[in-house]
């Protein structure tokens, strides 16, 4: 767990800093492109938050894939209730959604894997890996419903392991093999995360096509200029919308 | 022009309803027979790559590969992002009009991806066939010169990418490798040559140009009888006029020319060209050498300070404005000695669409009442630069001269028009005549669209501000059934709906 959590931290610090420091020479941006930084900023939010270009281009994928990433963001957000003591007032106010979000990642992962065995455009790109990954990503979803119907998990049980984890005194974690399935999907994934294309996610932040401004005829960006076209609004890396 | 195809035509398919252009099925391998003639020793070593495949080509190959990716973020994030989602799969007008799988933008990337992966991921180090990575091998290499000319960077697929993935980029970095090796493309690296020789990319030598310009003054007093000027290294003018080179004699571009000229003449804006920079594409764009478009570019700076000039304005061309637009003064500026009140540089659509809106020129939309026209949106216009300082003024700006210059004025169905818009099938140094099968199949979209409006409302011509988008249709327009003569320069439609006054 420790060195799952380790290798995603360094793995994905380590690409962000990587891609700051490598240089964008030359505005390769695509047009019409907003000609000051919060409009860059609003193209960028639409991006990552709602999926825009992916919209344009298929409104079904977008749909499977927007369902996926949502019902991830939601259902991480309602695991804080197991990391915080006593557990956040508007954490524990989401927890009844949590059966929906997690359903509508799953439906979008399948939607996904569907999509990938059945368009024969689709079919003929994809790897094995690319299987894998989405098999994984269901697995998630998959063992955290079934453990609520199927078993009796004792869920004050996991709350403590999860602050030993975080108080860097882990406890012995008891509980259904479920569970284990469970958190162990999630280390894989975490682990894949810095070497395979789940680097989109603070790739995205980085995309020179999406995150400079329209001004290349105002300012020449081979100098170090004030209005520092090659910044990325973002960098922060800390991905929200995904 | 009677032109029998040697391959088999793609059909229209359904007519666009919507701007829904038709899907193919994947047929492997359909377009793996076409590839542009390699250049000879020469061309190469003109600009200064190996004159034909070096010993050690696949090592330094993959250090170029690593060298592009540690020196261009763009490269290295679009290299790593890919999910495979699918969403460029059918946006690409090569893969429309030939079904060949390796001509969706995603399989086009991958191409280099795979070797991207395999020596500088630890993935595929380890696992390369379980997350699809390959070494470069000399069938790789063969398929990265079939398939890497066959993308034309128009980057239609970059915009329907969630993560803003070009893969102009990706074609650029590939043909970058493959000159470091000595595998350059014949009609692209003799262009660039020509251009340092010579100074354009039809070699087209000084006093041959100036006895054009001025056949072009006679002709035009002929006709019209106004003495509009085509002046030629004039010191001390306003404008440097900066071209293509087709613009010179080659149908529809010339009569192009002529209209820029007349406006110049009406609004009083004394011009020159200039014969050291007497070529406004930059082919270093389409090899993706950074070093090769400067190059270009600098010649610009040059012949502006040499001739005195207070503004540079381009002519119609779609690559050379994307290059101008936004690589101009990051190439070759400072740009400090020409006058500031006006954007550095500027489009020949910008500077007549202002001159008419201050009322300096009138246009009589009369004139051309025996046209219905069209617009097609030139990929590098529409998607790799602006126009007027205003988002979208790419599109607006020449909408505009158009419908203030015909009465008789009709879009093509969205999402083919604008940042949807197709590109002609001949860009991106793919302008030759072996590449003709590919031109004519890649152009189907356009045709596609081109047929549907031509249906609703019976068009006559096809106005576009490309001078490839304006070769290229010449040559593909009969084989979809259309007229060669079909495709107008907007300049042309604007030169003659203008109304010539005395000047007070």
């Amino acid at each position: 767990m420790y060195v799952a959590l380790l290798i995603f931290t360094f793995g994905i610090i380590r690409k962000i800093v990587v891609y700051a420091r490598t240089p964008q020479r030359l505005n390769v941006l695509t047009m019409p492109a907003p000609r000051t930084k919060a409009g860059v900023f609003i193209r960028m939010l639409k991006e990552v938050v709602l999926f825009e270009s992916l919209f344009k281009s298929s409104v079904w994928t977008w749909f499977f894939a927007w369902l996926f990433h949502a019902g991830m963001v939601f259902t991480l957000i309602v695991h804080l209730r197991y990391l915080t003591n006593p557990t956040w007032v508007w954490v524990d106010a989401l927890i009844p959604f949590n059966k929906i979000a997690s359903a509508c990642m799953a439906i979008g992962i399948l939607g996904l894997l569907v999509r990938r065995c059945f368009v024969d455009r689709v079919r003929a790109i994809s790897a094995p890996s690319d299987y894998l990954m989405l098999v994984f990503f269901l697995g998630i979803p998959v063992t955290g419903i079934a453990m609520r119907l199927l078993t009796n998990t004792d869920y004050s049980a996991v709350t403590e392991f999860a602050q030993g984890i975080v108080q860097l005194s882990p406890k012995p974690m008891s509980g259904h093999i479920i569970l284990f399935l469970h958190i162990a999907i999630v280390c894989i994934l975490l682990v894949i995360f810095p070497f395979s294309k789940l680097l989109h996610a603070p790739g995205m932040f980085f995309s020179p096509s999406r995150n400079q401004s329209d001004n290349t005829r105002e300012i020449n960006m081979s100098k170090p200029s004030k209005s520092g076209t090659s910044s990325t609004s973002g960098t922060s890396g800390i991905n929200h919308g995904e | 022009m009677a032109n029998k195809p040697t391959f088999e035509m793609p059909d229209f398919g359904d007519l666009l309803e919507g701007g829904v252009v038709t899907t193919p099925k994947i047929k492997p391998s359909a377009m793996v027979h076409s590839e542009p003639y390699r250049a000879s020793s020469d061309h190469q070593q003109a600009l200064g790559f190996p004159g034909e495949l070096i010993d050690d080509w696949h090592d330094v190959a993959i250090a170029r590969l690593g060298e592009l990716v540690k020196s261009n973020r763009g490269l290295q994030v679009y290299l790593d992002s890919c999910t495979k989602c699918g969403a460029c799969t059918d946006k690409c007008h090569y893969f429309l009009g030939t079904g060949d799988p390796n001509n969706m933008p995603v399989a086009r990337q991958e191409l280099l991806r795979q070797v991207y992966r395999r020596h500088y991921t630890i993935a595929g180090k380890y696992f390369p066939k379980l997350v699809g990575a390959k070494d470069l091998t000399e069938d790789v290499l063969d398929e990265w010169y079939t398939y890497f000319h066959q993308c034309s960077q128009c980057r239609r697929c970059s915009v329907y990418c969630p993560f803003g993935i070009d893969t102009g980029e990706v074609s650029m970095a590939a043909r970058d490798i493959m000159n470091t090796i000595g595998v350059g493309q014949k009609y692209t690296n003799e262009v660039v040559a020509k251009v340092h020789k010579i100074g354009n990319n039809l070699g087209l030598p000084e006093p041959a140009l100036a006895d054009t310009l001025e056949g072009l003054e006679e002709d035009v007093i002929e006709e019209i009888g106004v003495p509009v000027k085509f002046p030629l290294d004039v010191q001390g003018s306003e404008v440097l006029l900066i071209t293509p080179s087709a613009d010179f004699f080659a149908e529809p571009h010339v009569d192009g020319l002529i209209g820029y000229a007349k406006v110049f003449h009406q609004a009083g804006i004394s011009w020159t060209l200039s014969s050291i920079a007497s070529e406004a594409a930059n082919f270093g764009l389409f090899i993706g050498s950074e070093d090769q478009m400067k190059k270009i570019a600098v010649r610009i700076r040059e012949a502006a300070i040499q001739l005195g000039v207070k503004r540079i304005v381009f002519g119609e061309c779609g690559h050379a404005w994307r290059v101008a637009y936004n690589y101009l003064n990051t190439l070759a500026g400072p740009f400090d000695f020409l006058d500031p009140k006006y954007p550095i540089p500027q489009h020949i659509v910008e500077v007549t669409h202002e001159l008419m809106q201050q009322g300096r020129i009138l246009l009589d939309a009369s004139v051309n009442d025996d046209k219905r026209v069209t617009f097609h949106d030139s990929c590098n216009v529409a998607r790799a630069s602006g126009m007027g300082g205003v988002v979208s003024g790419q599109f607006s700006l020449p909408r505009a001269l158009i419908k203030a210059s015909c009465n008789h004025f009709h879009e093509m169905p969205k999402g083919t028009t604008g940042e949807a818009t197709f590109c002609c099938g001949g860009g991106g140094g793919l302008l030759t005549d072996e590449l003709v099968e590919l031109r004519v199949k890649g152009a189907l979209p356009r045709m596609q669209a081109l047929k549907s409006v031509d249906d609703n409302h019976d068009i006559t011509h096809m106005v576009t501000i490309c001078a490839i988008c304006k070769s290229q249709f010449t040559k593909v327009l009969p084989y979809y059934g259309f007229q060669h003569d079909q495709i107008l320069s907007l300049h042309q439609l604007v030169g003659d709906a203008l109304v010539f006054t005395e000047h007070s």
